[in-house]
C-alpha cells in the first residue's frame, strides 16, 4: 500500500483555479521531488496536504487513512510534518527548545506536573533533552543547542526546521525549498543531509525545490506541476528530459 | 554542560533570593519601628499589584496576546473569596484556616471565568482578544454594582434591581449591596500571608514557563502557523495559560478584598487593568521579576512623592508610548544603542529574557 | 409612546456611534490597528468647542469649525508620532501604544481642564420636532445627529470609491505593499485617514456633547469604545457597517436601559459584541481575509 495518495486534488480561491485534478502516489521511502515553476501551485499542494488549507475537490490518503480536510493539527498528529518556505521558527526559543517544542505531542506530562516540579517532570525533561540533541546531530546543529534560534545563520535555520518537523516523528516529511538561499557548497551538504535523515529516521520525503542539482541528484521520482496542472509524473531522468517540462521551464 | 545551572533556573532562584531578602528586610524595619505607617500600609498593596502583574505578563509575554480584563478576574476573586469569608466567618473561627480557603475560592472562581471566558473568545487574535477581554471585564463590573446577594436561613437570595426585591427574612443579611459592594470582610490579609502567595506566585509561574507546557505556549507566541504543524493543540494551550492568569489575578483579588473593610466592584474597572498592565510593559514583558518591580515601584512612587500624583497618569501614558516606540522600532532602538552604551545592554536583556524567563 | 420615545433616542444616540465608528473602521481598514485614542479624540473636540465659545465668545459654529481642524491635525500628529514607528511591530506593540495615548490627552485634559465636568452649551440650533399633537418631541439634538450622521456616510462613500484619493484608500487597505508600488504615496494616505478620522470625531462629539451636555476628561472613552463595538459588529472596514452597526447599538443601548437594567445597560452592549464575535466574527457586512502562509 502506497503511503500516500493524492486523488484528484483540487482547490479554487474565489474564482482562480489554484490548483486543478492533481494526483499523485508516494510509496514509503520515496525520496520524491515536487518541481513546477513559480506560481505554479506546489506550495498550495503542500498547504492543502498538512491541512492548511482545505482542498476544494479530491481526496488525501495517507497509509489508507482518509485525511482530507482534517486540521493541520491533527495531520501533524497522523504523521505529517513539514518546513515552510519563508522560515517559522520559534525565533525567541533556543535551537534545543525548538526541538522540545516539536516533542511535546511524544514526550508528555501534564501542566500540574510541570509546575509542581514533580519526579516526572524531571524524567521526561531529561529524555527529551537527549532526544532533542540526538536529533540535532545529523544536522551538526548541538553545538547550537542553547542558542537563540534568531541568531542561527540562515542555513542552520532551514536544519532546525527539519530538525523540529523530524521531532513529531513524521510518516511522511514535506520540505518547502530546504536549499533555498544556500550556496552549491551548502547544498550539497544538505543533499547529503536529507539521505540521512530518509535512511537513519525511516521517513519518508517529498520536496519542493528549484535547485536542479538537488532535484536530480537524490530525488527518484518527480510530479511537475504547472499552471496549478499536472504536467508530468515518474523516475527523475525520464521527467527532467522530458519535452514538455523542458518547455514549461524555459518557456517556448 | 551538564553540570552548569541552567540559565532559566539561576534566572528564577535569583528572583526568589531577591523576594526574601527583601521581605525579610521589611520585616526588620517593621520590627524595629523604622518602617512609617505608610509603608506599613502599602506592603499587602505591593502582594497584590504584583500578583496581578507578573499574572497578567504570563499572556502577555508568554502567550503573546494582550488582555484587558485583569480586574474582571481581580473583582471575581475579591468578591467570591469575600462571600466566603463572611458567610463561613462564625463556623470557621480560625483565619489560619479560613483566610487560605477564601484565597483558593477566589482563585478557583476566577478561574472558572477565565476559561468559561476563554473557551469562545480565544479563537479570535489580537486587537478582537483584547477589545472582547475589555468587554468582560466591564460586564463583570458592571454585574457586579447592580447585584444585591442575601442570605437568610433559606438559603441565598439573588437580584439585579434592588435590596428589596430580594425578600429576605428578617433574620437575614446583605452579602453585596449593589454598588455600595461588600462590607464586614474580615480583614485577614496580612503581609506575611501576602507574600507567601506573591512566592507561590512567582514559583507557579516560572515552573508553567519552563516546562512543556510553557515551551508550548512561547511557540504559539512566536509562530502560530509552525506551531500548528508541528501538532500543538493551539486552543488547549491559550485556554491553560488564559485559566492560570485568571487563577493568580483572583488570588490577588482574595488578597485585596481582605485587606479592606469595605468593598465596591468600581475599583475594579478599566483603569486599573491599564495599571496592571502599565506594570507589565515598564518590568519588561515577558520579564516576570521586572512585573513585580514594576508594580512595587509604581505603587510606592506616588504615594511618597505626592506632588506628581496630578500628573502620574500622565507620566504612565508616556511611559507607554516611549516604550513601546523603543522596544519595537529598530531603526530608533539603533540610534539610542549607538549612542549610549549601557542602553543597549539594558535593550539586549531585554531580548534574551524572552528566552526563557 | 414611551417605546417610541425610546427606540428615537436609540436612533439619536446610534447616528452618534455611526460617526464615531466611521473614523474607527477606516483607520482599522487603512492602517490595520485599533486606535484607541479614536473616542480621546472626542472629547478633544468637546473640550475645543467649549473653550471656543465660553473663552472666546464664538459662535457655535465657528466653534465645531475650530475643532473639526484642531482634531484633524490632532489625528496626523498622533499617527506621525506614536503610529508610524511602530508600523512593523506586533500589534501587541501598537494597542499597547494606542492605549497610552488614550491616556495621555484624557490626562492632558484632566490636568488642563480639572477634574469637574463642565457643562455644555448645545451648538445646535434648529427647532424641535412635535409629532402625534406634541405627545412625541424630536429634540434638535436628535434631528441633527440623524441628519449629520446620513450625510457624512454618502458623502464618505462618494469619497472613497469616486475620488483619486479614496481609491487610493481602499488600494492601502487591500494591500500596502502593491499600493506602494503602483505609485501610491502610503504614508499620505495613512495621514488622511486618520485625518478624516480624527475630523469626524470633532463631529461626533459636538453631537454627543449637545446631546448629553456634559463634559469631561472621559467623556469620549467609553462611547469610543461602544463606537468600536458598533464597527465590529456592522463589519470592520465597511462604511454602510459602521452606520448599520451604530444604530443597531444605540438602539439596544437605549432600549436595555429603559427595560432591562439602567445599570446594565453597558454590559449588554458589552454582550452584544462577544455575541458577534462568536457567531459572525467579520460583523454583518465584513469580508473574511485569509491569512497567507
Amino acid at each position: 500500500m502506497a503511503l500516500l495518495e493524492v486523488k484528484k486534488l483540487g482547490i479554487s480561491f474565489g474564482g482562480l483555479r489554484a490548483v486543478d485534478d492533481f494526483t499523485m502516489t508516494i510509496e514509503k521511502g520515496d525520496l520524491y521531488g515536487l518541481i513546477g515553476p513559480n506560481g505554479a501551485g506546489k506550495t498550495t499542494v503542500f498547504n492543502m496536504l498538512t491541512g492548511v488549507y482545505k482542498p476544494t475537490d479530491g481526496s488525501i490518503w495517507l497509509d489508507g487513512e482518509n485525511i482530507t480536510g482534517r486540521s493541520n493539527i491533527e495531520i501533524n498528529k497522523a504523521g505529517i510534518a513539514r518546513t515552510f518556505q519563508n522560515i517559522r521558527l520559534f525565533s525567541n526559543l533556543s535551537v534545543l527548545d525548538n526541538v522540545k517544542a516539536g516533542l511535546s505531542n511524544h514526550y508528555t506530562y501534564s501542566t500540574a506536573t510541570g509546575v509542581l516540579r514533580l519526579p516526572k517532570y524531571f524524567r521526561i525533561e531529561k529524555e527529551m533533552n537527549e532526544r532533542a540533541m540526538e536529533l540535532l546531530k545529523p544536522f551538526e546543529l548541538e553545538a547550537d543547542a542553547n542558542v537563540l534560534a534568531s541568531n542561527l545563520p540562515y542555513g542552520k535555520q532551514r536544519k532546525l526546521e527539519i530538525a523540529r518537523a523530524l521531532a513529531t516523528q513524521p510518516k511522511l516529511l514535506l520540505l518547502d525549498e530546504p536549499a533555498a538561499g544556500m550556496n552549491p557548497k551548502e547544498t550539497a551538504g544538505l543533499m547529503n543531509t536529507i539521505l540521512t535523515v530518509r535512511d537513519d529516521f525511516g521517513v519518508t520525503i517529498l520536496l519542493i525545490e528549484h535547485d536542479m542539482s538537488l532535484v536530480s541528484g537524490i530525488c527518484e521520482k518527480l510530479s511537475v506541476l504547472n499552471f496549478g496542472q499536472l504536467l508530468c509524473q515518474g523516475p527523475t531522468g525520464q521527467v527532467l528530459s522530458d519535452p514538455e517540462v523542458i518547455k514549461a521551464y524555459l518557456g517556448e | 554542560m551538564k553540570h552548569k545551572i541552567k540559565p532559566a533556573t539561576r534566572k528564577s532562584f535569583l528572583t526568589y533570593a531577591i523576594m526574601i531578602a527583601a521581605f525579610i528586610a521589611v520585616e526588620i524595619m517593621v520590627s524595629t519601628g523604622s518602617a512609617s505607617n505608610m509603608f506599613k500600609g502599602l506592603l499587602i498593596p505591593f502582594c497584590v499589584y504584583s500578583i496581578a502583574a507578573a499574572s497578567l505578563n504570563l499572556t502577555v509575554g508568554f502567550l503573546g496576546e494582550l488582555s484587558l480584563g485583569q480586574a474582571g478576574f481581580m473583582c471575581i476573586g475579591a468578591y467570591s473569596s469575600a462571600i466566603f469569608s463572611i458567610v463561613t466567618k462564625e463556623t470557621i473561627t480560625n483565619a489560619w484556616i479560613r483566610f487560605p480557603m477564601a484565597i483558593l475560592v477566589g482563585g478557583f472562581f476566577a478561574a472558572v471565568f477565565g476559561v468559561l471566558i476563554g473557551i469562545p473568545v480565544l479563537r479570535l487574535r489580537g486587537d478582537y482578544l483584547a477589545i472582547v477581554t475589555l468587554a468582560f471585564g466591564e460586564i463583570i463590573k458592571n454585574v457586579f454594582a447592580a447585584l444585591y446577594v442575601g442570605y437568610d436561613s433559606n438559603g441565598l437570595h439573588f437580584s439585579l434591581t434592588s435590596q428589596g426585591d430580594l425578600g429576605l427574612a428578617p433574620d437575614g443579611k446583605m452579602l453585596i449591596n449593589g454598588a455600595l459592594g461588600i462590607s464586614g470582610t474580615p480583614k485577614d490579609s496580612t503581609f506575611e500571608i501576602a507574600f507567601v502567595m506573591l512566592m507561590l506566585t512567582l514559583i507557579i509561574i516560572y515552573n508553567f514557563v519552563n516546562s512543556r507546557t510553557g515551551r508550548a505556549v512561547m511557540s504559539i507566541r512566536d509562530n502560530r502557523i509552525a506551531a500548528e504543524s508541528i501538532g500543538l493543540n493551539i486552543t488547549k494551550y491559550k485556554l491553560i495559560t488564559f485559566g492560570l492568569t485568571a487563577f493568580l489575578a483572583g488570588i490577588a483579588g482574595a488578597l485585596f478584598s481582605h485587606n479592606l473593610a469595605s468593598l465596591q466592584a468600581s475599583k475594579f474597572d478599566y483603569n486599573l487593568s491599564i495599571l496592571v498592565l502599565v506594570f507589565v510593559v515598564l518590568g519588561g514583558i515577558g520579564n516576570i521579576r521586572g512585573s513585580v518591580i514594576a508594580a512595587i515601584v509604581l505603587t510606592y512612587l506616588p504615594e511618597v512623592l505626592r506632588g506628581i500624583n496630578n500628573y502620574r497618569m500622565l507620566i504612565y501614558s508616556v511611559v507607554l508610548i516611549v516604550m513601546m516606540i523603543f522596544t519595537s522600532n529598530a531603526k530608533i532602538r539603533g540610534f539610542f544603542a549607538a549612542s549610549f552604551g549601557r542602553l543597549k545592554g539594558m535593550v539586549f536583556k531585554n531580548k534574551t529574557a524572552k528566552e526563557g524567563e | 409612546m414611551a417605546f417610541l420615545d425610546n427606540l428615537i433616542n436609540g436612533i439619536s444616540l446610534g447616528s452618534i456611534y455611526a460617526v464615531i465608528a466611521l473614523g474607527y473602521t477606516l483607520v482599522y481598514g487603512i492602517a490595520k490597528m485599533l486606535n484607541f485614542a479614536h473616542g480621546d479624540v472626542i472629547m478633544v473636540g468637546g473640550y475645543v468647542i467649549y473653550t471656543a465659545m465660553s473663552s472666546l465668545q464664538f459662535n457655535p459654529y465657528l466653534s465645531v469649525l475650530m475643532a473639526i481642524c484642531a482634531c484633524t491635525i490632532l489625528g496626523i500628529v498622533i499617527e506621525k508620532v506614536a503610529y508610524k514607528p511602530l508600523r512593523q511591530a506586533t500589534s501587541l506593540a501598537v494597542l499597547i501604544t494606542a492605549i497610552g495615548v488614550s491616556y495621555f490627552l484624557q490626562n492632558m485634559a484632566l490636568l488642563i481642564f480639572g477634574e469637574k465636568p463642565v457643562s455644555f452649551k448645545s451648538v445646535i440650533d434648529i427647532p424641535n420636532i412635535k409629532l402625534f399633537d406634541g405627545q412625541i418631541t424630536i429634540k434638535s439634538e436628535t434631528t441633527a445627529s440623524i441628519v449629520i450622521s446620513v450625510i457624512i456616510v454618502i458623502g464618505l462613500s462618494l469619497f472613497v470609491n469616486k475620488t483619486k484619493s479614496g481609491r487610493a484608500m481602499l488600494a492601502v487597505s487591500e494591500d500596502k505593499d502593491a499600493a506602494q508600488l503602483m505609485g501610491i504615496n502610503v504614508n499620505r494616505t495613512i495621514s488622511l485617514t486618520f485625518a478624516i478620522g480624527s475630523g469626524l470625531a470633532a463631529i461626533a462629539g459636538a453631537l454627543l456633547c449637545s446631546t448629553y451636555p456634559v463634559l469631561s476628561n472621559t467623556t469620549g472613552a467609553m462611547p469610543g469604545i461602544k463606537a468600536f463595538v458598533a464597527a465590529v459588529f456592522g463589519g470592520i472596514g465597511s462604511i454602510p457597517g459602521a452606520m448599520i452597526g451604530g444604530l443597531l447599538i444605540g438602539v439596544i443601548e437605549i432600549l436595555g436601559r429603559a427595560y432591562i437594567s439602567p445599570q446594565l445597560a453597558d454590559a449588554i452592549v458589552f454582550a452584544v459584541l462577544i455575541v458577534v464575535l462568536m457567531v459572525k466574527p467579520t460583523g454583518i457586512l465584513g469580508k473574511k481575509v485569509n491569512e497567507k502562509v
